[in-house]
Formats: C-alpha cells, sequence, structure tokens
C-alpha cells in the first residue's frame, strides 16, 4: 500500500519534525538534492485552478531533477466527460510515481487513494484540508520563530472554509504551549468539528472574537486568510462577509516588533500592499518555504533518502 | 397476542420500542420470501416496552448495521426450535454503505457509486464522521 497524505494528522508530529529538518537542510545545500528524484514522474491533477500549490509542487520536482506531467483544470480532462475520480487516478498511477491532486469536492484525495497504486498527496479538497501547505505554514513558523511552540497565533478572516487553517490548527493542536486567538464573523467561526478535534479533547483553551485591532497587541503569528468567494452558495452573503477585515499599516501599530504575518494566498484585498513593504510581513518567505517542504515530502514518499 | 415461536431463523430481541420498522428497512426485510414478525411494544421488565423482530429462515444478519441503530439489541440464533447462540453488540467502529453523507461538498455526493464510508469519532455521544468530509452524523 502507497503512503499517502490526505489530512496533515496523517503524519506524526516526529515524521513533521523530520520534514522540517530535511527541508531546512535543502535550503542550505540545494545541490545535494538535485539528481534526488531523477526519473521519477509527479502528476499534478488539478480539477480547480491554483497558482502556488501547483507550481510548488513542480518547482519542487523539477529541483529534485525529476519530471512532471498533469492538468491545470478539470475541463482539459476526462473529468469533462464525466469520468470519475477513481477512473482518473486509476489512469494517472499507471504513468506516474506519485501524484499531488486538488479537487473541489472535500474527500475527494481519500476517495483517490482507494483507486491509486501510487502516494497521492491532497493540495487542497474544497474547504477541507490542505496538508502541504500546513507543512509550508510549519516550516515558515519554525524559521521564523525557531522553534514550534510557546506562541500566541491569532486566525484571522474565514476561519469556516479556510482549509489551511483547520489544517495548520490541527497540527499546532500537537504542540505544547501555544495560545489560540480566532478572529472572525460570527458567520465564518472555526467549525465545531475542528474545535472539538483540536481543542476540546485535548483540553487546549483559545479565544474567539470577532475584533482583530483589540488582540493584535498580544500575538507573535497573525494567519490572515481571504473570504473565499467559491465557498458560498449564496453571492449575497459573500459580498456581506467579504471585506469583514482588512489589514492596514494603522492596525499594525500596536503590534509587537517581531510578528510574523502569515497568509496562504491568493489574498484579495484582506492585506493591503502597503504591509508588503512592512518587515513583519512573512508571506511571500512563505511561498518560497513551500517549495522546500514539498521536496522534502516527495522525497519521503518516493521513499528517497540523500 | 401470540405470535408463532420460529424452528430455523433469528430473534431480534430489546429493540428500542418503535424502532423496529428502521431495522426492517436498514436490513432490508422486505425482500425475504420468508415469514417476519414485527412485535411492537412489547411489555418488558428491563425497558419497559420493547419491539421484537423475528425473521423464520437462516440469514447472516449485518451485525454493524444493528449496533449502529441500538447497541442494546440481543441477536438470537435459533436452531431447531432452540437457541444456540445469543450475540450482544456494540458500536461499530466503521459504517460502510449504512448511511450517506448529506454534505453537498462531499465528494459521495457526486459520485454516489463510491463506498460511503463512515468513522466512529466519538462513543458517548454515537457521533460517526464521514470518512471523506468530516461532516458529522449525530445518532441521537
Amino acid at each position: 500500500m502507497p503512503r499517502n497524505i490526505i489530512d496533515i494528522t496523517d503524519l506524526t508530529v516526529e515524521e513533521i519534525d523530520q520534514l522540517i529538518a530535511t527541508a531546512e537542510d535543502i535550503i542550505a545545500n540545494p545541490a545535494k538534492y538535485q539528481s534526488a528524484c531523477a526519473h521519477k514522474q509527479l502528476a499534478t491533477l488539478f480539477f480547480e485552478p491554483s497558482t502556488r500549490t501547483r507550481l510548488s509542487f513542480e518547482s519542487a520536482m523539477l529541483a529534485l531533477g525529476g519530471s512532471v506531467l498533469g492538468f491545470s483544470e478539470a475541463q482539459s480532462s476526462s473529468t469533462a466527460k464525466g469520468e470519475t475520480v477513481g477512473d482518473t487516478i486509476h489512469t494517472v498511477s499507471c504513468y506516474a510515481d506519485i501524484i499531488a491532486m486538488r479537487h473541489p469536492k472535500e474527500g475527494a484525495p481519500y476517495a483517490a487513494a482507494q483507486f491509486s497504486e501510487v502516494p497521492i498527496i491532497n493540495a487542497g479538497d474544497g474547504g477541507h484540508n490542505h496538508p502541504t501547505q500546513t507543512l509550508t505554514d510549519l516550516l515558515t513558523i519554525h524559521r521564523e520563530k525557531g522553534k514550534l511552540n510557546g506562541f500566541t497565533i491569532g486566525f484571522c478572516g474565514d476561519l469556516k472554509f479556510g482549509r489551511t487553517v483547520h489544517s495548520l490548527v490541527n497540527a499546532l493542536s500537537r504542540y505544547d504551549n501555544i495560545n489560540y486567538v480566532l478572529i472572525s464573523p460570527l458567520e465564518l467561526k472555526l467549525p465545531r468539528y475542528v474545535k472539538e478535534e483540536a481543542f476540546k479533547k485535548r483540553g487546549i483553551p483559545y479565544t474567539q472574537t470577532t475584533d482583530l485591532e483589540s488582540v493584535i497587541p498580544q500575538l507573535d503569528i497573525l494567519y490572515m486568510t481571504r473570504v473565499q468567494k467559491e465557498r458560498f452558495f449564496n453571492e449575497e452573503e459573500y459580498l456581506r462577509l467579504k471585506d469583514s477585515y482588512v489589514l492596514t499599516p494603522e492596525k499594525l501599530v500596536n503590534a509587537k516588533e517581531n510578528l510574523s504575518i502569515l497568509h496562504p494566498l491568493p489574498r484579495v484585498n484582506e492585506i493591503s500592499v502597503a504591509v508588503d513593504r512592512d518587515p513583519r510581513a512573512t508571506y511571500w518567505k512563505q511561498v518560497k518555504n513551500g517549495k522546500f517542504i514539498r521536496m522534502a515530502l516527495i522525497m519521503k514518499l518516493l521513499g528517497i533518502e540523500v | 397476542m401470540n405470535i408463532d415461536s420460529i424452528q430455523n431463523g433469528v430473534v431480534l430481541d430489546h429493540i428500542q420500542a418503535g424502532k423496529s420498522m428502521d431495522i426492517y428497512r436498514y436490513l432490508h426485510l422486505d425482500e425475504l420470501d420468508c415469514s417476519v414478525a414485527i412485535i411492537k411494544n412489547v411489555r418488558s421488565d428491563r425497558m419497559g416496552k420493547k419491539d421484537i423482530i423475528k425473521i423464520d429462515s437462516p440469514m447472516e444478519v449485518d451485525l454493524d448495521v444493528l449496533g449502529y441503530i441500538d447497541a442494546n439489541i440481543t441477536v438470537n440464533i435459533i436452531r431447531n426450535g432452540k437457541r444456540v447462540e445469543k450475540k450482544h453488540l456494540e458500536l461499530p467502529k466503521k459504517l460502510v454503505n449504512i448511511i450517506h453523507c448529506k454534505n453537498p461538498r462531499c465528494i459521495t455526493v457526486s459520485e454516489p457509486q463510491l463506498d460511503a464510508i463512515f468513522l466512529l469519532s466519538d462513543a458517548e455521544k454515537h457521533t460517526y464522521r464521514c470518512a471523506y468530509c468530516d461532516t458529522a452524523k449525530d445518532k441521537r
């Protein structure tokens, strides 16, 4: 049975720490890894549009000396003819050594794993999970803070449909001594099942608020998210909520000097471009880290050590 | 009220009163050719009142289905008019194609040929979650 990464909890804390260590070594010694995946093929199956995730997977495989194939939208695959996820995966697993897939339907990678003979990596399934973004976030936090515990992190924006938030909360809840501040409109609060799994079962306290400015001074990390239009069935509700939080230089006046501002991107207007010039803006570093951690993950799932 | 005892078959006892028709449907008992007796609101010292189902034919009962509906049900296997086995149930860890996800965003809704898989997430609250999308299904 191939090893799949469908949910961040498919990896143990020790495995995550090892992936971060490998990514750090890749950053320090890139040449050492340039042929690690020679003659291996990664299929990127994106049934939903993406810039960063797809390109970072492809860039990661190319940097490891491997090659890539796949599609970037469902319309250019047989899905447009009504082919099931299972049949698509069955086919692609005949051609590739490993598959990264994004799909608008929740649970599609779990379904794919039932039909695949090669490892499946969930590159995002609807509003559900996005484990490689979480690995990216964890590597970024580790590089910025030097550790994965002992800080206060605020999650701000769409915490209901924000799959990156769900995965990161789940992952961080396995580390000690972290304070969580959940900042969202009432309609977009973190789902109850995520809070139960991550916080209540482990007895971890958390704070919920609708007011970003009142809590920003206490944060070491601020994880901003976009209100995602594609997750709403009702356009009117999206329009009402989309501008709930807009981070500007003015709102950062009372924030800590060593605050790290993360965002899984893409952004629309929830972080003003003026914030990009602030040294606390960490989201472009985060993008770069995404490539390195995916290199580490691809190697791990293919059983390749350097 | 008299219901004849069965010679070879299955008696489902200690069914929570009012649940027997759910079991009839979940176990597809309507597809059987043999006699099936549904006895409702039988007096019970332990339960006050209960339902009983008697199936007059040997059959494999899906214990996972029964355990999901009511883990207190007892399954009695009857051979030659005598009880030869009494099975007690427990809440199953995994349900396959017994309940279905209602989340419109779940892949099992758009691709219904996939197995509907639910995993027990909270035994105390009898909560199952869709293995695909994590949507909860509370039994109670």
